[in-house]
């Protein structure tokens, strides 16, 4: 009895987390553009989709952003990790609290905040100005995957490497970061994720028609909006819960 | 291990796009146009102080205190069910928890319109059943209601995660002890829950307070908050320095929040376990 209470529970919480995405599936195989009325089964939207100039630039823009800012982000945030470590503790603390601003900061600040820098710098807003702006917010995630990481590793195992030969660079690369690569791949997946799913700081640092696909959504959301969006994002949805589940079954571990 | 010099193409990155940022964002809170150019000038700040702005500080306060007692509401009981070792069924709830996070939050937001407007689909049930057609939108309450819709996974799962690792001895010796089963709740799991529902509250509310997209797509620009009032101040009206006071607020504001929380959390880390 408690415990179908407790399934009961947890489905409606569940209930409400779907709903919208239910909604948004279903409408995306509706043959009207009205989203009340369903006027039957269709796939137009989806062939609509790949002949809508706006949202293909959208998605090209969002990944390519997404890709340069997650490596760019994972090189310049794991260095900056390994530097850090070397330093004075009052300096290193000066720099952990200042990587924590972008993260603590509301977005909104921090979008406004590198708008004014942008407009200080004479920089026309666009793919360059969103590109650095993603790059900034992302690399705080990574150097807070990595520090950790690298806390735990034995400082002696890559002293005993250069005892036995090997150069600073070669104990580095075969020494430490084997050891915090997992740190190093959860923070390029943050990163990734973080900028694909930007809204905020995009809208404020970007312009001259580069968009993505959060931008192209509001957008969309003022004229009233399209299916098409709706089928792309049905498509997104599917990719993403496909690749989980191909994780998941790949390593047992559970996705947290 | 490496060298100080791995540092540098960061320190110079974080300068340039974290250090200078906050400085101009000060610089134009503290400034106002003149005819000599640029001076020194008290009159951004002092115009939050109107009541129209405090008003909608007000607003944004008490919409994102709602939604964040709200989302802690439904998650606690929630993540109690999740971390039950008895509940069989967790790790799929808590993935169909995370899986939603997945799809652009935009377009999950802008969803809800579907089943929220006038002739939505929860008005067409209502209707259906007899009843009067609801005002659903365009309200503080649907912005509540987006709020808790955005944030209810980012309440759950810091919970959840201090629950699961609760030693199950540990309540068991209490209930040796003759403690009753509320007992247990008030004296064990509540307290040693804390470190959860507090990180859980700030991962609910500071972006609550600091929205603009949930009060402008669920309310259609009816309800006004902090960040709504920002975008205005900079992408419509231009007023830079109005928009960075702003900022400025909203930024103290956090701060003296997170110092809040974290001060009513560093008395638990020495905790028991």
């Amino acid at each position: 009895m408690i415990k179908g209470m407790k399934k009961i529970y947890l489905s409606l919480i569940i209930l409400f987390l779907y709903a919208p995405i239910i909604v948004l599936v279903i409408f995306s195989f509706n043959e009207s553009k009205n989203r009340n009325v369903w006027t039957g089964f269709s796939l137009k939207w989806y062939a609509e989709l790949f002949r809508d100039r706006d949202i293909l630039s959208a998605l090209k823009y969002t990944f390519i952003i997404a890709i340069i800012a997650a490596v760019v982000s994972t090189l310049i945030g794991t260095l900056a990790s390994i530097g850090m470590f070397r330093l004075k503790k009052f300096s290193f603390n000066l720099v952990k609290n200042v990587t924590y601003i972008p993260v603590l900061n509301p977005d909104i600040v921090t979008g406004i905040s590198l708008m004014l820098l942008f407009v200080f710098l004479q920089f026309e807003m666009g793919f360059v100005t969103m590109l650095l702006s993603h790059i900034t917010f992302c690399i705080p995630y990574v150097i807070l995957s990595v520090l950790p990481k690298l806390k735990q590793t034995d400082i002696s195992v890559y002293e005993a490497a250069q005892d036995l030969g090997a150069t600073p660079m070669t104990a580095l690369w075969k020494v430490v970061i084997p050891e915090i690569r997992p740190g190093i791949v959860t923070g390029f997946l943050l990163a990734f994720t973080l900028s694909v799913d930007d809204f905020v700081i995009s809208y404020f640092t970007s312009g001259n028609g580069v968009e993505n696909l959060s931008m192209v959504v509001f957008s969309m959301a003022r004229k009233g909006i399209n299916p098409t969006i709706n089928a792309l994002s049905t498509l997104l949805f599917v990719l993403v819960m496909s690749l989980l589940l191909v994780i998941n079954k790949k390593n047992k571990e559970s996705l947290f | 291990m490496g060298k100080k010099s791995y540092g540098s193409p960061y320190f110079v990155w974080m300068s340039i796009f974290i250090i200078v940022p906050m400085f101009l964002v000060l610089y134009y809170a503290f400034t106002i146009q003149t005819d000599q150019g640029m001076v020194f000038s008290l009159d951004n700040i002092k115009r939050i102080a109107e009541p129209l702005y405090i008003k909608v500080f007000v607003r944004s306060l008490v919409l994102a205190l709602e939604s964040t007692a709200i989302c802690l509401l439904i998650a606690y009981p929630a993540a109690m069910i999740l971390a039950d070792k008895k509940f069989s069924k967790s790790t799929t709830f808590l993935v169909m928890i995370v899986l939603p996070m997945w799809m652009n939050f935009l377009l999950r937001t802008y969803s809800w319109l579907s089943l929220l407007e006038n002739n939505g689909l929860i008005n067409k049930l209502v209707i259906s059943l007899g009843f009067e057609r609801m005002q659903l939108m365009y309200n503080e309450g649907a912005v509540v209601l987006g709020m808790v819709y955005n944030f209810l996974p980012f309440m759950i799962l810091p919970i959840y995660s201090v629950l699961v690792k609760i030693d199950n001895n540990v309540i068991e010796a209490a209930r040796d002890l003759g403690c009753t089963s509320f007992g247990v709740f008030k004296k064990i799991t509540v307290p040693l829950s804390l470190p959860g529902v507090l990180s859980g509250i700030t991962m609910v509310f500071m972006p609550a307070i600091s929205t603009f997209i949930i009060s402008r797509l669920l309310s259609g620009g009816k309800v006004s908050l902090i960040g709504n009032v920002i975008e205005q101040q900079f992408l419509v009206l231009g007023d830079w320095g109005f928009g960075s006071a702003l900022s400025l607020v909203l930024m103290v504001f956090i701060l003296i929040s997170m110092a809040f929380i974290n001060k009513g959390s560093s008395g638990y880390e020495g905790g028991i376990l």
